[in-house]
């Protein structure tokens, strides 16, 4: 067999990572300000991604590099979102940072890095490709969030995320390397086959095992070990905000899966006691402190570790049923993101940031097509039905009944009950308020055509969710079929 | 079928697409068009019902009119629909105020008339929806989209503080709706797996889990009806939304709450029912003689009136809860009753207000002088909302006390109070406006009403009066369905 096809699984990756390279040089001679060409070529690589993604999928689990790399049902759907989601981003974020002088090679050559290491991430299966494709995309987020260097804001922004980035990875990597010394292996199946076996040291273990969860609830954003999001969300350039509060999300659905699950599924009463503060917190400090915001951002920001928390609940329940709910609820709330951020990129125009409340006042008077689609956002944020939110919040509560948590489901309910408003407060003022400003709201055509897309796509997804949750619940299932 | 639609189906979606067909007409430039085709849409919304009464079938125990097919797969969830005696007549009540509301809101609402016109044809399908559901995710994906519109309704259309109003509209009835859904995933759980209501119905479940699933239901459900204490939302809600945001809200929504109890609550948790029905009668009759008294100081019209609907609800919950046939059917047609007569009086209250622009009781007096026609239909509904025989309210007030001296000597008592206060609140309130001297000269500008008020008000007087003297066509409908639910609510599914 020739060396080429053995990379068969791989062939994303790699037609990805040759086109970064050539998208890198060849954007040094578009003289173009407006950066056309280099951004065509960037949809037409993502495409080309996705037509690899689907063209090389196969029906079994493949291996490679030596297990370090694996190629499953989920890594394919995970990695398409992926894709879409960072194309989503591209279009919604083209003319916002034209305006600013932002929309250059380098942000998007970044933003295919970040991509990258996502991908990297969701088809690991050893601890270290893990990490590699982890810091991959941090330190490309890292970049971007500091692009716009003459903002103090955003400057701030970069440093805090990157230092506690960095913690946050030092904690993950000493989790790691004291799991290894526990189990002597680092692979992903590896480690499952050694704990299941019985090793001599427990206590090392689940000490390793109490590093490697604090570190995934940082870059989750979950509480108590959340403070970066806020501040990094508000401060770096709504842009970069839309790619942290996206694409990561689903890649770190596929961290938590590997390491937790597919590694450590044997731990599960060890981890799941530990996912239960980290969700009930998220959720109550998440609902509760983004009733204070006044910055739509910022209140955006507490919302996602809200709805972290609520995405841990699914993957505390564990089985095909927690941890498909859990996968369905990530791709929801990374398509309803897209939305709130884009939404806010829409408003926004040159020497202006619509990001705070007041921003969206009267928004039904300016544009009533663009208000019924952020009404469309926020009551999916909220979960209420008929719109795709509803079904998220249903599968994740479902998960969580059946394994018999009732009084936590209840607590979810209740505090999504408090989310609940400040998602109304947005529809109040769009609704209700008289407009701040009557600056006519321009739109280029691509954008306003997906913002259209996708606020029809979470009602139209909350009308027939049933195959989105099907092709979540058989992906998980494919993975927990290695497991055991 | 009608022209081979089915008709429930019909029934819900045929006013959904009418609403996106007004929305689509746009800004108000366009406002004609969008009050034509909203009036097209809710009266063919009205006619698509009718085959549901003519093609009835009154002895049949069974869901009638059923519809049944995959929707989600994964979840076992249907798209499952099917009416009984309960249910059926609610389904015609609302889309018989579609129309009404929309008349009643032709020349009134002047700012964004497309969307309040599409707003009330989007909720009309959904509460239709609610009532003909017979799967659970379904019924609630219904029972919370229609918060929506009415959110919207009250918070654009609305009053001063409506804002406020709105907000608490929906929240307080989140709350409850949210601690149902975990009820009803339970009970997907322990039934192996259904989202039908029917299953539920025959599953057998311990009184602890009876008990705390009857709890989360009644948390969803009081909170619509509203029972005491819970019913604090309603007076804001009424008193701050538009006419035709008030008699949805009194005409039907209210009815939403109540016909889940007879749904969820008794069916599928009837030991517990019974166990607990010692507090429902308690709250409810707080909820007839306290808000009854609360009613009678009201200087706010429309307030009056909400508390009127407060007390008259309680009259439906203590029907329900002594468990007997007069009771329930009693209450049954007293919420049909009321929903005519409370949505009448929301409309002359509208009338005044629409010309006067106030809804306090004292900036009017003598109105009789300048709105003679007015004055004599505002008076019909006046006397049926205080039960007078002849009228509706009659009918189903009559019922309960007679099935409440059945069951316990003085709970008929306090239930039969309200023929004094509900006369005491209502009359006083319309000596106040109507009868006297000429109050001010906002009393003497006034112009009688106009043939467009009098065609929906002429509507609502023959079926008030119809009801009253020949009540036989709304309750025969209800005979089997009732019976039905007694025999089984009266069977332990320990």
């Amino acid at each position: 067999m020739n060396f080429l096809a053995t990379l068969y699984p791989a062939y994303a990756e790699i037609f990805l990572l040759v086109m970064v390279c050539t998208i890198l040089i060849v954007d040094l001679f578009v003289a173009d300000p407006n950066k056309t060409v280099t951004y065509l070529m960037v949809q037409l690589t993502l495409l080309g991604c996705s037509l690899i993604t689907v063209g090389t999928h196969q029906h079994v689990v493949a291996h490679l590099f030596h297990n370090m790399f694996v190629d499953d049902l989920m890594s394919d759907v995970l990695k398409l979102l992926s894709y879409l989601a960072i194309s989503m981003m591209l279009v919604y974020s083209r003319s916002y940072l034209l305006v600013r002088g932002l929309f250059t090679g380098e942000f998007m050559v970044l933003a295919l890095f970040a991509l990258l290491g996502m991908m990297v991430m969701i088809s690991a299966s050893h601890f270290l490709t893990l990490y590699l494709g982890l810091e991959l995309l941090s330190l490309s987020l890292y970049a971007m969030v500091a692009l716009q260097r003459d903002s103090a804001l955003a400057t701030e922004a970069a440093m805090k995320y990157f230092i506690l980035g960095a913690l946050a990875s030092g904690l993950l990597l000493y989790g790691m390397s004291m799991l290894y010394g526990a189990t002597g292996t680092l692979e992903v199946n590896a480690v499952s086959d050694a704990i299941t076996r019985g090793v001599p040291n427990t206590q090392l273990l689940v000490f390793g095992l109490v590093f490697i969860v604090s570190g995934l609830a940082f870059k989750l954003g979950a509480v108590p070990f959340h403070m970066w999001v806020p501040d990094v969300y508000h401060g770096a350039p709504t842009a970069m905000t839309m790619l942290i509060g996206t694409a990561p999300k689903l890649a770190a659905f596929a961290f938590v899966m590997r390491l937790l699950v597919e590694s450590m599924q044997p731990l599960m009463v060890h981890w799941s006691g530990m996912l239960l503060i980290l969700a009930v917190l998220s959720m109550a400090v998440g609902n509760i402190s983004a009733i204070a915001q006044t910055n739509l951002k910022r209140m955006l920001a507490y919302s996602t570790i809200a709805h972290m928390g609520f995405l841990l609940l699914g993957v505390l329940s564990g089985g095909v049923e927690g941890y498909g709910s859990a996968m369905f609820y990530a791709v929801v709330y990374v398509l309803m993101s897209l939305g709130g951020f884009g939404m806010i990129m829409l408003l926004s125009r040159e020497g202006f940031e619509a990001d705070t409340l007041n921003d969206f006042k009267g928004l039904n008077q300016r544009s009533p097509w663009l208000a019924f689609i952020m009404l469309l956002l926020m009551f999916s944020m909220a979960g209420v039905p008929p719109t795709v939110g509803f079904y998220a919040k249903f599968a994740v509560l479902q998960s969580v009944v059946m394994t018999g948590h009732i009084p936590l489901a209840v607590a979810a309910v209740l505090f999504s009950l408090i989310g609940a408003f400040y998602y109304l407060r947005i529809v109040k003022l769009m609704y209700f308020d008289a407009p701040e400003s009557h600056v006519p709201i321009s739109i280029q055509p691509d954008s306003g055509l997906l913002i259209s897309a996708n606020g029809l796509a979470v009602l139209a997804l909350g009308i027939m969710p049933g195959t989105l949750m099907s092709v979540c619940a058989v992906s998980v299932r494919q993975s927990l079929l290695l497991v055991h | 079928m009608i022209l081979g639609l089915p008709v429930l189906s019909v029934a819900i979606w045929l006013p959904i697409i009418f609403g996106i067909l007004v929305l689509a007409t746009g800004g108000d430039r366009n406002a004609p068009l969008a009050r034509s085709i909203a009036l097209a849409g809710a009266i063919l919304g009205f006619l698509v019902t009718l085959p549901l009464y003519t093609g009835f079938d009154k002895m049949a125990s069974a869901m009638q009119f059923v519809e049944l097919r995959d929707w989600v797969v994964r979840y076992h969830i249907h798209y499952h629909l099917g009416v009984d005696g309960i249910s059926m007549l609610f389904v015609l009540l609302n889309s018989f105020f579609t129309p009404l509301v929309v008349i009643a809101g032709w020349k009134v609402i002047e700012k964004r008339v497309a969307q309040y016109m599409a707003a009330f044809l989007i909720m009309s399908g959904l509460v239709n929806g609610v009532f003909a559901s017979l799967d659970a995710v379904l019924f609630y994906v219904f029972w919370e989209a229609m918060l929506i519109p009415m959110f919207i309704i009250i918070g654009v259309w609305g009053g001063p503080n409506r804002v406020y109003a709105a907000v608490k509209f929906f929240l307080y009835t989140l709350l409850g709706s949210l601690l149902m859904l975990v009820a009803l995933l339970y009970l997907y759980n322990q039934s192996g797996g259904s989202f039908e209501i029917l299953d539920y119905h025959q599953m057998a479940i311990p009184m602890t889990a009876q008990i705390l699933v009857f709890i989360a239901f009644f948390t969803a459900f009081s909170v619509k009806v509203p029972m005491f204490p819970v019913h604090t939302w309603l007076p804001d809600a009424h008193v701050e939304a538009p006419t035709g945001g008030s008699v949805i809200l009194a005409a039907i929504m209210l009815k939403v709450g109540a016909y889940g109890f007879l749904r969820f609550s008794m069916p599928i948790a009837p030991d517990a029912s019974h166990k607990l029905a010692g507090v429902m009668i308690a709250l409810s009759l707080i909820a007839v003689v306290y808000i009854g008294l609360v009613a009678l100081t009201q200087t706010d019209m429309k307030k009056l009136i909400a508390y009127s609907s407060v007390s008259h609800m309680g009259f439906v919950t203590l029907g329900f809860f002594i468990f007997n046939a007069y009771g329930v059917e009693g209450a049954l047609l007293q919420m049909i009753s009321h929903g005519f007569v409370s949505g009448a009086l929301f409309l002359c209250i509208g009338v005044l207000y629409d010309r006067v622009h106030s809804r306090n009781i004292a900036d009017y007096g003598g109105v009789a002088n300048t709105m003679p026609v007015f004055a004599a239909f505002f008076m019909l509904f006046a006397m049926a909302n205080s039960g007078l025989p002849g009228t509706s309210g009659f009918v189903g007030e009559f019922m309960v006390i007679m099935g409440a001296v059945k069951a316990n000597f003085w709970y008929a008592f306090l239930a039969a109070s309200t023929l004094v206060f509900g006369a005491a609140y209502t009359l006083w309130m319309y000596k106040r406006v109507i009868f006297g001297a000429v109050a001010n000269h906002h009393v003497a500008e006034l112009k009688d009403i106009t043939a467009r008020e009098k065609l929906v008000f002429a509507i609502l007087a023959l079926t008030v009066l119809g009801m009253g003297l020949y009540p036989l066509p709304f309750s025969e409908i209800l005979h089997t369905s009732v019976n039905d639910l007694l025999v089984h609510v009266a069977r332990s599914k320990l």
